[in-house]
């Protein structure tokens, strides 16, 4: 069947070829695509395509693949009139920042500690890690108190960005797969580097980093994606609703929204994860096979 | 904390910027000053380094660190907004015990987990073992099944809201399509449950599968084939060549699933809020009551200590687990 020859597995390639195994292979081939598709493509059709009927049409009890009627305004009315534009854009600006963040703060800790090595380096970087091993939720009320009262600075976080963005730095995971590919990069071709008078930003800049570029855009990709699915953290740190993130604004009005618009803000808040998805699937499995081995 | 004066005296460097540094290359050589100015720059690339770190360990202290000790302590103490934090030894665990919807959330977190086991178990493994004999549309199958791992929790539980509507909902309708009789999905008390656990498996398989998918690809062919000499037929060869080439990744997700699934949060605050008659109050709900509905954080902080103590036991395993192999 195959026309190169695939990797060995669990049923034989004979097997395969027998007539049985022939139709077998077809049968559980069709089921497993309708079957995908059934379960996972067409939830999201549902609702981006649930958007565009009339809000009679979505409450009929016979549910119709294709809109009876469009209704694309739906869309624009969830944008301007609910006003989920500015919840987008919120997401984005939370989104945006917690990536800045973290890429300074977690590219520069692990250079820190791969490259320049200082005293009680590895100190540092086992307590670190050390979080990884505790549980999100067991730090919820602790990190909520020190956000509404930074210890040492003592300023209030809630209500502003920094809120999200600042305990997102703190991303032990990050460190650790940021460190582990600078520490494959070769100590000569820093040093020579240093030999050509560049110093210790610049060696950053303009060796490791252009290096680094596949880890990179994992750690992006984890940051953006994290916090643009957040729920839980946003309701309680911005409880101001002009600040919140379309996550939390969704929740919030689904109560009034009706049912279409609704569906709208769901697409406009899913669309970047889903376009990210198709464009960086190579690097979102790569840096999954990673997390499951971190350690 | 511990970090703090480590930062502080790095924060304290900032005009000696090390951009250009001008350093002499060895220019150490110069004898008797040598032992003095290797020590000097030992102490100026110490000082780089931790200006580099400098952010991060902050980050750590203030958001991280800090609030794991001060977790632990808080869990002893009542805290409210309006005065100091006042010492009450272990008076926040026993009101915990004493609220009777302390163990039917714990009950109900243990019977989440176990059908989010059966179920996230079986189909991830299932479908990884079927995707990955199949040759045709793999790229298509693989990434459809990640896709609800993309989407933002909350857009799925809203949809799925929608679905599980006792009225006009998608799957009532497509049980009396089948003549099936229609269910009260979310609203009665023996489905609410087994309902939040479809969602939850539904959106989070991808991952799972994604990772059975690439350890299947990493078994030599080789076993299949001395296998097949013997004789074994294929459900013989799943059991004694899959199976145990993927003992170490089924044990790996095995806790991470159990470590994850015992602080749901999103299905039931959405989708049920803890109803019906508290069937889907979960730890990590009645902890979000605790702290932010009744403002006592002393005793949501005993609730995470207690879940910390549980999680940890299986963080342990997993810890032991990962070093052996590693």
């Amino acid at each position: 069947m195959a026309a190169e020859t695939p990797a060995r597995t669990l049923i034989a390639p004979a097997e395969m070829n027998r007539r049985t195994g022939r139709f077998l292979y077809r049968f559980v081939l069709a089921a497993t695509l309708t079957g995908f598709t059934v379960a996972f493509v067409l939830p999201l059709y549902w609702m981006t395509s649930g958007a565009l009927k009339s809000s009679s049409e979505l409450a009929d009890p016979n549910p119709t693949l294709f809109p009876e009627s469009w209704h694309p305004e739906s869309y624009t009315e969830a944008w301007t009139n609910v006003g989920l534009g500015h919840f987008f854009l919120n997401t984005l600006v939370l989104a945006l920042g917690a990536w800045l963040t973290q890429l300074l703060v977690d590219v520069s800790a692990a250079y820190a500690l791969s490259k320049l090595r200082p005293v009680l380096g590895n100190v540092v970087l086992g307590l670190m890690l050390a979080t990884l091993m505790l549980p999100v939720s067991a730090l919820l009320v602790p990190t909520y108190l020190a956000v509404v009262d930074v210890p040492l600075f003592h300023v209030n976080l809630i209500n502003t960005p920094f809120a999200i963005w600042l305990p997102a730095a703190a991303n032990a995971f990050n460190i650790f797969i940021l460190k582990r590919f600078f520490d494959q990069i070769p100590a000569e071709l820093l040093d020579s580097a240093r030999i050509d008078g560049a110093g210790t930003l610049r060696v950053l800049a303009s060796v490791v980093l252009p290096l680094s570029r596949p880890v990179l855009a994992v750690v992006s990709i984890f940051a953006v994606v994290g916090v643009w699915k957040d729920f839980l953290w946003p309701m309680l740190v911005l409880p101001d609703e002009a600040k919140q993130p379309i996550t939390v604004a969704l929740n919030r009005l689904s109560e009034f929204m009706p049912a279409n618009q609704l569906l709208a803000g769901m697409v406009m808040a899913s669309i970047p994860l889903l376009v990210l998805f198709l464009i960086f699937q190579r690097h979102i499995i790569a840096g999954l096979t990673a997390g499951s081995l971190k350690g | 904390m511990s970090a703090q004066p480590l930062s502080a005296a790095a924060e304290k460097s900032t005009e000696e910027d090390p951009l250009p540094s001008p350093r002499p290359p060895a220019g150490t050589r110069a004898g008797a000053a040598a032992g003095n100015s290797r020590f000097r720059r030992a102490v100026r690339e110490n000082l780089a380094a931790y200006l580099f770190l400098a952010a991060g360990v902050l980050c750590f202290a203030l958001f991280s660190w800090y609030p794991i000790v001060r977790g632990v302590l808080l869990g002893f103490q009542q805290v409210t907004f309006a005065e100091p934090a006042r010492w009450v030894g272990l008076d926040n665990f026993r009101r915990l015990f004493d609220d009777p919807l302390f163990l039917t959330a714990w009950q109900n977190t243990g019977y989440f987990t176990l059908l989010a086991l059966v179920l996230g178990f079986a189909a991830p493994f299932a479908t990884a073992v079927v995707l990955n004999e199949l040759r045709h549309g793999r790229p298509y199958l693989r990434m459809t099944v990640y896709l609800p791992v993309m989407l933002p929790p909350i857009v799925t539980m809203l949809l799925w809201r929608q679905f599980y509507d006792p009225g006009p909902g998608l799957f009532n309708t497509v049980l009396e399509t089948l003549r099936l009789p229609a269910q009260q999905w979310l609203e009665s008390e023996n489905l609410a449950m087994v309902s939040l656990v479809l969602v939850s498996t539904w959106a989070n398989m991808g991952t799972t599968t994604l990772i059975y998918l690439a350890a299947l690809g990493g078994i030599p062919g080789e076993l299949y084939e001395a296998a097949e000499l013997d004789g074994a037929s294929i459900r013989q060869r799943l059991w004694h060549v899959t199976i145990p080439q993927m003992r170490f990744i089924l044990m790996i997700t095995l806790l991470l699933q159990v470590i994850g699934t015992m602080q749901v949060f999103v299905e039931p605050f959405v989708l049920t809020g803890g109803g019906p008659d508290d069937a889907t109050v979960t730890v990590l709900l009645l902890l979000y009551r605790y702290a932010f509905v009744y403002n006592d954080f002393g005793l949501a902080s005993a609730m995470s200590t207690l879940l910390f103590v549980v999680l940890g036991l299986f963080s342990v395993v997993y810890l032991r687990l990962t070093r052996s192999k590693g």
